[in-house]
């Protein structure tokens, strides 16, 4: 015996949240009320309407205001790392550990113990920091991870090489088991990066960020940085800055960045 | 702990581009939205050690949303008249074209009453269940259909405006010879 359909039933069909027996039986109620039926279809619509309205605002780079104070602070990830998030350094240090997020500050004004910070290396692993949030923040995204995808790689790397004013080509990861998803620009520090995004069987996915604004850096070899749950390997060559950052053993990540790093250095 | 807290601090930072979302469809606002979520984060984030690690995070920032919009909005009351359940809908302004659509239903929204424009955009448009909406918003599960009910009805006949008979009717009419 089929219990009566109510009004819960009819929101339920219309959110997906019916078993798929009694979604038939809603279906059968409604062939025979074509009013409800037309309610119901008004109300499907609805929610249509609403994701199309409001689903581009996914896909808007997140401002730095946004983001918690504490994790605009670099440190900050590191104390998260050490499980430092509320303990100050111990000892002489003071406030040592407080690192001002922009430079600006009056040099006069800090106090006699302050470390001042190695601007060029702030400057660096600051390309660590942005990946890493960029990471962060794009890869759990299930419905769109990315702007353009894989299968319009052509498009992308126009696309990508037009905004950043050079040829930026996604490197070839499928031999180590992760194929490319797509991309997306976002803003850098001073200008438009690229950030491209793999996945593995797993479903484990990993991004590389591609800045064109590190002319007034010095190149590097390798480093590796630790922003909270994320690892990344990074280095700069010329004005390119490169971080490969994911969630994954760092043992791992530096197999992948060598290869990435091999292929970038091969014209073409 | 330590691990834990990381991945909360993840999953806030990743549940960012879903706040805004909403919070934009809640206030139909930019500026207000954006406040609305930065503040959001910023509770979360000082609460964060407070989050009960493996419960759902979304229904927890969802709810800490919920109930600062709602003290925004108790420190300034609009300067119209608030709208409740058993307030018949105003009359819609005529609508010209098509490209207006989105706008038309920007502003619908804002004629619901903010309860009910809660549950649906978390329903519609965050996909969540009904028993999470009554979870983030802490009111039983018969209060969240009823809200649901009485919203998209009210949003149906607000946007039963004549742009939209333009659109094809679900069935399809009878030729009458």
């Amino acid at each position: 015996m089929i219990s009566p359909i109510s009004e819960y039933d009819l929101h339920a069909y219309v959110d997906n949240q019916l078993t798929t027996e009694r979604r038939h039986e809603v279906e059968s109620y409604l062939a025979e009320r074509p009013e409800e039926m037309q309610r119901v279809q008004a109300y499907i619509a609805q929610n249509a309407a609403l994701r199309t309205a409001y689903n581009p605002v996914l896909n808007e780079p997140v401002p730095r205001k946004m983001l918690p104070r504490a994790a605009n602070d670099r440190r900050f990830w590191q104390h998260l790392a050490a499980g430092l998030l509320i303990a100050f350094v111990s000892g002489s240090g003071g406030w040592m550990l407080h690192v001002p997020s922009t430079p600006s500050t009056p040099s006069a004004a800090l106090p006699s113990q302050l470390t001042v910070p190695d601007l060029a290396e702030q400057a660096r692993s600051s390309l660590a920091h942005q990946a890493a949030i960029a990471h962060v923040v794009y890869s759990p995204e299930i419905t769109r991870p990315v702007e353009i995808g894989a299968e319009q790689e052509d498009q992308l790397v126009t696309w990508l090489s037009k905004r950043l004013g050079s040829k930026i080509n996604p490197p070839k990861l499928g031999k180590l088991g992760y194929e490319l998803i797509g991309g997306r620009l976002l803003p850098g520090q001073s200008g438009p990066v690229a950030q491209f995004m793999y996945h593995n069987i797993a479903g484990q996915r990993l991004t590389v960020y591609v800045s064109t604004d590190q002319s007034q850096n010095k190149d590097t070899g390798f480093r590796f940085a630790q922003e909270g749950p994320v690892n990344v390997f990074y280095w700069i060559d010329g004005k390119f800055g490169y971080a490969l950052s994911a969630g994954i053993d760092k043992g791992e990540l530096a197999r992948i960045a060598t290869a990435v790093y091999q292929q970038l250095q091969k014209p073409g | 702990m330590t691990a834990d807290l990381q991945e909360a601090s993840a999953a806030l930072i990743a549940s960012i581009p879903r706040l805004r979302r909403y919070a934009l469809a809640l206030t139909g606002n930019r500026s207000e939205a954006d406040d609305l979520v930065q503040d959001t984060v910023e509770r979360g984030w000082r609460k964060l050690s407070l989050w009960r690690y493996g419960s759902d995070m979304r229904a927890w920032l969802f709810g800490i949303m919920h109930n600062l919009h709602i003290d925004h909005f108790r420190r300034r009351p609009p300067p119209t008249d608030p709208l409740d359940d058993d307030t018949p809908a105003p009359p819609v302004r005529p609508t010209q074209t098509n490209g207006l659509e989105m706008r038309d239903l920007a502003n619908a929204l804002q004629q619901l009453s903010i309860e009910q424009r809660e549950v649906l955009l978390l329903i519609g448009l965050e996909e969540m269940s009904y028993e999470e909406v009554a979870a983030s918003l802490a009111i039983p599960l018969g209060t969240v259909m009823s809200r649901l009910s009485r919203g998209r009805e009210k949003l149906r006949v607000l946007m039963d405006s004549p742009a939209t008979e333009r659109r094809p009717l679900a069935s399809p009419l009878k030729v009458i010879k």
